[in-house]
């Protein structure tokens, strides 16, 4: 038997979070998932949070575990031994329920930073050609699930909500790595700011935080080169 | 909400790519119930079909040798034509989705890479890695933010209502807010995704319940082919977790506890390239006989292919091996069995993605076309959903474009009795001090369908099974809520789903009992040869009463005529 220690809020009826104790025993092979997803069925159906895939692959279920961030479905009950395990949402968002977190300011971030190829002309006939090398660079930042643990860990984006976090500047940087993307130099002077890619302080969080080995501040250190690069090319476009 | 001509619910490939083809021209939203990139295409590992011919070994490949391949590998079930238009359209389908951005892995000559797969007579099958649906995903997502498509997340639509033949609308539950919410619509596409998650052991995401297909069947749109259920012949021990036939498609090997490529004995000629249906049952049959480990896997060997190869192509696959299976396929074989995977089954629509309700269309895994018939060739299902999904949104924009007439003031109010019913049933279930648990419902559905409904079929399981639907139906009408909790409620989404659910088993059950003959992944023990004379049609179910009425619809064969299937 073990005790699970859950975050409990619900913003509209509760004036602040409490702890709320489970008993529970998990089979041995049980990831913390399947120990949430078991304690909500057996003891206490209204416990909210989310999660999909069960194979850290949808990027829904982020959550805080004993003070680490992670995603439950990844995380394994035996690894932990601990006792009390305690279980809280993504630190730096605002709960909408229990485990359930508001991840607007994550979705505007990645809406902002325009994440989508922004190829030159029509569709090639026979598609376009590129350099095997040239998308394998690309991967690194394809294996994104959007899980928001990057976001959440950044202490740029805890302190200042303008600042577009990990995530989304690693995204942007995908399309600038990749050879079919033709997107104009002021789409990268979107983010040459202190609430882009100035705004990252180094100490790479997000890349600790990381279930899926991104290392975003990969991307972001990228981005900062490209911006450099062009400004010495293009003196008089420059901005202040 | 505001008003939309035309809703789409599910966000997963079928429903952003129906989204993206009718957005602009008419006025859209796509609906989930999940976050967009949440949807379970995400996990979709191999690839995707097309006949590009970049492969140096499929040269003389071409999209008819494609349509040959997915209607020999569905037993003949599929219709042709249906078939045909799915190939055909693949070429310039991946030339577009590499202009919109999906990173696929590429040839030494630039060219989209394609590796062999099951089934398949050449290498056809794109990929990028082993991740072909998480980036096909996230592209179209991407290009749906690129146009502003309309999105309401976390949205469960509970009902379908339909009057006279022609849909009006839907009702949902509002996770957020936790409120129920009437939305008429001129028209509707369902792109709500398998059922998977009525099977106990399934490579499907935790929210695959299917609740779409029971839907539309209660709404009496007709359902077709549930019987038909794909078993997916690698998934991980214990978890189920799908290991990608990428992983075949890239050399491993199938391996008994006698350390022999049992392959060799059920499809020598193509070995672990036979199709799903095919392997699936090979691998029962040696854990059946003995011949497994611990009576319960096969080994699937990528030893051999080498940590580069492994790295470079399958780093998906390792992933999951050592964070969900403890060990690394460099230097251990994984322990695989047979798992469901994917419904072939499912809305009856046609090549439009139509459906005999007027305005209500359907797209994806929810919809069955059909062009899988008996038993769909991997990198297939990816390709259907994009292309049927595009379809499903011209087909809707015409529809709406012709003269679809406002919702009435009575449509509205029949919208609303479906509503307010639902909103009863769910006070009278918070009313209740005692009853049964869902989850204890559903688990014991799940049971059932693995137990009774799996790989291997015979008429006393299908029967007994279905007694045990009757008995959780009764015990459905006891079932209470134990908490008080209206917001991000998932034991309410629960209990609406499991309804449907019982639904989708009961008709697979039904499907599967009058089919007496075996055909692509229905395989009846106790009529274990195809029968083409008495059974090349497709089953189709439409509600009457209470009950699933059965009829038949003649597949059609205008290209090939049916031989018998050997690898």
């Amino acid at each position: 038997m073990t005790t699970f220690k859950i975050l409990r809020f619900d913003p509209l009826t509760q004036e602040t979070p409490h702890f709320q104790a489970y008993e529970h025993t998990p089979n041995p092979k049980d990831s913390m998932l399947d120990v949430l997803k078991d304690i909500r069925d057996q003891q206490d159906p209204a416990l909210s949070f989310r999660y999909s895939c069960r194979e850290a692959v949808c990027g829904s279920c982020a959550v805080t575990i004993n003070g680490s961030i992670c995603l439950a479905c990844r995380t394994q009950f035996e690894d932990l031994q601990t006792d009390p395990v305690l279980i809280e949402p993504l630190p730096n968002l605002e709960i909408q329920k229990d485990l359930v977190v508001d991840l607007e300011p994550f979705w505007e971030a990645y809406r902002f930073v325009q994440p989508y190829l922004q190829p030159a002309g029509d569709v090639p006939e026979k598609g376009h050609r590129v350099e095997e090398k040239q998308m394998e660079a690309v991967f690194q930042y394809i294996t994104c699930i959007m899980c928001a643990c990057c976001y959440s860990a950044c202490p740029v984006a805890s302190r200042d909500d303008r600042y577009l976090g990990p995530a989304a500047l690693a995204k942007l940087y995908r399309f600038v790595l990749d050879p079919r993307d033709k997107r104009p130099y002021n789409a990268l002077a979107r983010v040459d700011s202190p609430a882009g890619v100035w705004g990252c302080d180094t100490v790479f969080r997000c890349n600790e935080v990381c279930p899926k080995k991104v290392r975003p501040a990969d991307g972001i250190e990228g981005l900062r080169r490209k911006l450099i690069v062009k400004r010495a090319r293009h003196p008089l476009r420059r901005k202040r | 909400m505001k008003n939309h001509d035309l809703l789409i619910v599910g966000g997963g490939l079928a429903g952003l790519a129906a989204a993206l083809s009718a957005d602009r021209k008419v006025n859209v939203a796509v609906i989930s119930k999940v976050h967009p990139l949440r949807s379970h295409s995400v996990a979709a590992q191999g690839g995707i079909n097309a006949a590009l011919g970049n492969h140096p070994d499929g040269k003389e490949d071409s999209w008819e040798k494609h349509a040959f391949d997915t209607i020999k590998g569905s037993d003949y079930l599929a219709d042709q034509d249906a078939a045909e238009l799915l190939c055909r359209k693949a070429v310039p389908l991946m030339y577009e989705l590499d202009h919109w951005g999906v990173p696929f892995s590429r040839f030494s000559t630039g060219a989209i890479a394609q590796r062999p797969f099951g089934g398949a007579g050449f290498p056809r099958t794109c990929y990028a890695a082993d991740r072909t649906g998480q980036v096909l995903l996230h592209t179209l997502y991407e290009q749906a933010v690129r146009k502003s498509v309309t999105f309401y997340d976390e949205l469960l639509v509970t009902n379908l209502v339909v009057r006279d033949g022609r849909c009006l609308g839907l009702v949902a539950y509002d996770l957020a807010k936790g409120k129920i919410l009437i939305i008429p619509s001129k028209a509707v596409i369902f792109a709500t995704g398998g059922y998977g998650r009525v099977y106990q052991r399934s490579t499907n995401a935790f929210i695959n319940f299917g609740s779409g297909i029971g839907m539309a069947y209660r709404a009496g749109v007709p359902v077709k082919d549930l019987e038909f259920v794909q078993f997916h012949p690698t998934t991980l021990l214990g978890k189920n977790i799908l290991i990608s036939e990428a992983a075949r498609g890239e050399g491993g090997y199938l391996v008994n506890n006698q350390g022999r490529r049992f392959m060799a004995d059920y499809a020598p000629s193509v070995m672990e390239l036979a199709p799903r249906d095919i392997v699936a049952r090979s691998i029962q049959t040696e854990i059946d006989q003995g011949r497994g480990f611990e009576n319960q896997s096969v080994h699937l060997d990528l030893r051999h292919l080498g940590r580069d190869k492994i790295e470079k192509r399958l780093p998906g696959i390792r992933d999951i091996c050592i964070y969900f299976g403890g060990l690394d396929p460099v230097d251990t074989p994984i322990p695989v069995q047979p798992a469901q995977h994917y419904s072939m089954g499912g809305i009856d629509v046609d090549k439009d993605c139509a459906s005999p309700v007027k305005g209500f269309y359907a797209a994806g895994e929810c919809a069955c076309v059909s062009v899988h018939g008996a038993n769909r060739l991997g990198g297939n299902s990816l390709l259907e959903s994009i292309v049927f999904g595009k379809i499903a949104g011209e087909s809707a924009v015409r529809f709406v474009e012709g003269g679809a007439s406002d919702p009435t003031p009575e449509d509205l109010r029949e919208i609303g009795r479906e509503a307010r019913r639902l909103y009863e049933l769910t006070r009278a279930i918070k009313q209740r001090a005692v009853g049964e648990n869902v989850y204890q419902l559903l688990n014991a559905l799940k049971k059932v369908m693995s137990d009774k409904a799996g790989v291997f079929r015979n008429a006393e399981n299908l029967r007994s099974a279905l007694e045990d639907i009757a008995e959780l139906r009764q015990a459905y009408r006891r079932v209470f809520i134990v908490g008080t909790c209206d917001r991000y409620c998932q034991e309410f989404t629960t209990l609406v789903e499991f309804d449907y659910m019982l639904d989708v088993s009961e008709m697979i059950l039904r499907g599967a009992l009058n089919r007496e003959e075996t055909r692509g992944s229905h395989f009846r023990t106790d009529f274990p040869k195809r029968n083409d004379e008495a059974w090349l049609k497709h089953t189709i179910m439409t509600r009457q009463g209470n009950f699933p009425r059965i009829s038949y619809r003649d597949v059609d064969l205008s290209k090939y005529k049916p031989q018998e299937r050997k690898y």
